[in-house]
């Protein structure tokens, strides 16, 4: 009886360690907002939001400072975008080789060259921009500078086909057979069959791996602050240098002193970062969601 | 009819075809890239080039601090970061009540996993360096890096507990064994090498990352090692991106960032192959 | 020797009711068979014994189990004590992904035995008594994982005899097995009820007619019959277990 009750406490004991050391990662998150946003919001002790939001200035370091974020949203904006258009596509082939067309023993060589491509530091991604990829446009498009938006997009690009690649990926591997064998015997062709049964049937799945993409291109700090130009200036042409939200705090921070308005206004905008991630990850779980309740109907 | 089929077959084949081109320029890209890489920065490498301290102001010598800075923040962040990740995937896989906790815990997490590495840079600043006062360190570096990879680890181990089949749990409560038991000998053993490769590749992730570190623990030159885990140290991504950008000299400084690159790769590329090793070794011995 | 009584049982899951008023009074040192269609509760009821049914959710147990007279559904009674003086085996060989050694001395390190000549004494003991001494003497430290379907299932049946259980509850164990292998399995049983009383259920009532002394037919969470197994065999007294015994259900 008594040896019961040891063994019980016990249990009791690891339960409650496990379960703390789990709300740790709740804690984290709450950390996260909680300093991200006390620092930011104080901006708007000394700084009005509209302006902060709408001005078309950034100039953290003139006398009077213009904190207008609008041209690095721009920059976000367009790197995101470009690297959307560009990475999709890509992404999209890439799963569907690997998953419908690829043999064996391509799918063997395949998937580690994506898993390699997936495990480059993105910092080595920035050096190859730096070094090789940027001049190289300079020279083919004859550009002012080969540092611009459209340079970090492709660079961005080729770093998240992996990401998205491979969540297609899934989403296709489970498409069930059946389907596909049904698409074969009405006589439809292989490109005729992914095209209008595989994807399709994959299409939640393909959005979603899209959505994580737009995350990781707008959240990605190294490429774009080694490769885009760093100019806070609203681009007129993807071939302008941009400074996205990331490379902006990246560049800044470290010269900014703790507890000044710059300092403040840097935390603004990684509030409002977090605040796009928080939206981005929101869409992800409304397909989930609707995805899982689909299944059980 | 005969027309209508020919041109479908068609259509076929330049699909296929086109997909083809798109993967054989995914390995183009890979290989000219690591060629790339590796032709500006072969050079420098050497011996003397991983073992030695930097000199005059990053110009010469070696990168022997970074390597050991990069080695210390992966470790410190993985011993944080591994209890706390492996107590999370046990309560979601094994315990996954009360619900509400459950739901709570699972939004943190997903939302952790998304959240932009810089963001986690700033966060370690604010909270790390200036609330815990730990300064800019390797501690403070440390810490950030766990909390980058803990939703790793979490996915990762409730993946690899998940695939514990039910009948050697049952197994085991049928013999006597409490709950707790049953996790510390039975599940956690079983689920072990899938919850190692998780691990594994979340040290690769954090000895690759360069924004988390920026402003809580790196440092451009240092002539000797860090004294204690409250200094800053060197590290070979904010390495890299600091002989780039903030060199003085980028005619000496550029080649050795390739040569940092290609140590940093060749270092990533060892973790995640023993990852990988270890899931063929699993899939090779799974008997369930 | 054990006394294992079943008084009044009635178990729900939700709103299902599965079990009703069971009333069993278990020899000991006897085999005792539980036959009836699929569905009709009787792996439930083996659940019953250790308390394996614990763990679903929404379960609602009412009435007694007496195990040398104690209920093992009294609050205070421990379950993990029970456990391990009632012994199962599952109907798929479920070794732990260890050694031969350490599936067999689980149980016993659990009940906190560090002793190691006392656990390789058991150890040899239990392998005797499941017949399978002679096979894997040589290779105690090899993975269970290297034995046959059979021998695993016997060494499941050997790691469950290991804490010299009084009871031991066998789940349609030979229903992943071939026939050579499940006729081992029926033999060991024969043995086996000199030392422990033993309660299975079985789908195949052949092997029910082989292994056991008494039987239980459950239908629809109902004891239809219980009584000597050549007895219910040869002239059953309700109609239904004479319809199942003819394979007009099940």
């Amino acid at each position: 009886m008594k040896k019961h009750s040891v063994k019980k406490t016990n249990d009791t004991v690891f339960y409650i360690i496990i379960t703390l050391a789990s709300v740790s990662s709740v804690f984290i998150l709450f950390g996260i907002i909680l300093s991200i946003f006390s620092q930011g919001l104080k901006l708007f002790n000394s700084y009005n939001f509209l302006d902060f939001i709408t001005g078309l200035n950034w100039y953290p370091v003139y006398d009077p400072p213009d904190f207008g974020i609008l041209p690095i949203i721009a920059g976000s904006l367009l790197i995101t975008s470009l690297t959307i258009i560009i990475a999709v596509p890509f992404s999209i082939a890439t799963a569907v080789y690997i998953s419908e067309i690829a043999k064996p023993h391509e799918k063997e060589i395949l998937k580690p060259v994506i898993e390699v491509l997936a495990s480059i530091p993105s910092v080595i991604y920035g050096l190859f921009g730096m070094a090789v990829f940027a001049p190289f446009i300079q020279k083919l498009l004859n550009l002012k500078t080969g540092f611009n938006a459209f340079t970090a997009s492709i660079i961005l690009g080729i770093m998240i086909i992996p990401i998205i690649s491979s969540i297609s990926e899934d989403a296709i591997n489970a498409v069930p057979m059946n389907l596909r064998e049904a698409s074969y015997a009405l006589g439809a062709t292989k490109w005729e069959t992914i095209f209008k049964v595989v994807l399709p049937a994959a299409k939640s799945g393909i959005i979603t791996s899209v959505i994580l993409g737009i995350g990781r291109a707008i959240g990605e700090t190294m490429v774009v602050l080694m490769v885009a130009g760093n100019s806070a200036v609203i681009p007129k042409t993807i071939f302008d240098s941009v400074r996205p939200m990331t490379s902006t705090l990246a560049s800044e921070m470290g010269e900014t002193p703790v507890g000044s308005t710059h300092y403040y206004a840097l935390f603004a905008i990684a509030a409002v970062l977090f605040v796009i991630t928080l939206i981005l990850n929101f869409i992800i779980g409304l397909i989930r969601g609707s995805l899982k309740t689909r299944h059980n109907n | 009819m005969k027309n209508i089929s020919d041109k479908r077959k068609l259509r076929n084949l330049q699909g296929i075809i086109l997909l083809r081109i798109i993967i054989a320029a995914n390995i183009f890209f890979l290989f000219l890239f690591l060629a790339m890489i590796f032709l500006k920065g072969y050079k420098v490498l050497s011996l003397s080039f991983l073992f030695e301290f930097p000199r005059q102001h990053m110009t010469e010598g070696g990168i022997f601090p970074a390597i050991i800075g990069t080695l210390l923040l992966t470790v410190i962040s993985v011993i944080i970061a591994m209890p706390l990740g492996i107590s999370g995937s046990i309560f979601l896989s094994e315990y996954a009540r009360p619900q509400w906790l459950v739901k709570i815990i699972r939004l943190a997490i997903n939302t952790l996993a998304g959240v932009p590495s810089i963001v986690y840079g700033l966060f370690g600043m604010a909270f790390f360096v200036y609330f815990l006062r730990f300064n800019v360190s390797i501690l403070a570096g440390g810490c950030t890096l766990a909390v980058l990879i803990l939703p790793i680890i979490i996915n990762a181990g409730e993946e690899a507990i998940k695939t514990v089949p039910t009948d050697i749990r049952e197994a085991s409560y049928a013999l006597g064994a409490t709950k707790r038991e049953t996790i510390i000998k039975i599940v956690l053993p079983s689920a072990l090498p899938g919850i190692l490769t998780g691990v594994i590749l979340s040290i690769g992730r954090a000895a690759g990352e360069t924004a988390p570190i920026l402003f809580t623990a790196g440092t451009f030159y240092m002539i000797g090692l860090p004294g204690s885990l409250f200094d800053k140290c060197m590290a070979l991504p904010y390495q890299i991106y600091a002989l780039m950008t903030e060199g003085t000299h980028p005619e000496k400084q550029h080649p050795i960032a390739y040569g940092t690159a290609i140590v940093l790769l060749v270092l990533i590329f060892i973790i995640n192959f023993t990852a990988v090793l270890l899931r063929y070794k699993i899939r090779r011995n799974r008997r369930w | 020797m054990v006394d294992v009584l079943v008084e009044n049982l009635n178990l729900w899951f939700g709103n299902a009711h599965i079990l009703k008023n069971i009333r069993l009074d278990i020899y000991d040192n006897k085999v005792t068979a539980l036959i009836g269609p699929s569905g009709c509760g009787k792996s439930t009821l083996i659940r019953c014994f250790n308390r394996m049914n614990d763990f679903i959710e929404n379960v609602k147990i009412e009435g007694r189990i007496l195990i040398d007279n104690e209920d093992i559904y009294n609050e205070k009674s421990d379950v993990f004590d029970l456990r391990s003086r009632v012994g199962m085996v599952f109907q798929k060989p479920n070794p732990f992904p260890k050694s031969i050694y350490e599936n067999l001395v689980y149980g016993l390190k659990i009940k906190g035995i560090k002793k190691k000549s006392v656990l390789e004494e058991r150890a040899e003991k239990s392998l005797k008594q499941a017949g399978l001494w002679i096979e894997v003497k040589d290779r105690l430290h090899s993975s269970a994982f290297s034995l046959s379907g059979g021998q695993q299932q016997r060494l499941c049946i050997a790691r469950a005899l290991a804490t010299e259980p009084e009871i031991l509850l066998l789940d349609e164990p030979t229903s992943a097995l071939d026939p050579k292998s499940s006729n081992k399995i029926e033999e060991l049983l024969l043995e086996l009820k000199n030392s422990v009383t033993i309660i299975i259920v079985t789908h195949n009532f052949s092997q029910a007619g082989r292994v056991s002394d008494y039987t239980a037919f459950l239908y629809l969470g109902e004891i239809v019959e219980y009584g000597k197994t050549d007895k219910l065999f040869t002239v059953p007294k309700d109609k239904r277990t004479e319809e199942f015994l003819t394979g007009r259900f099940g």
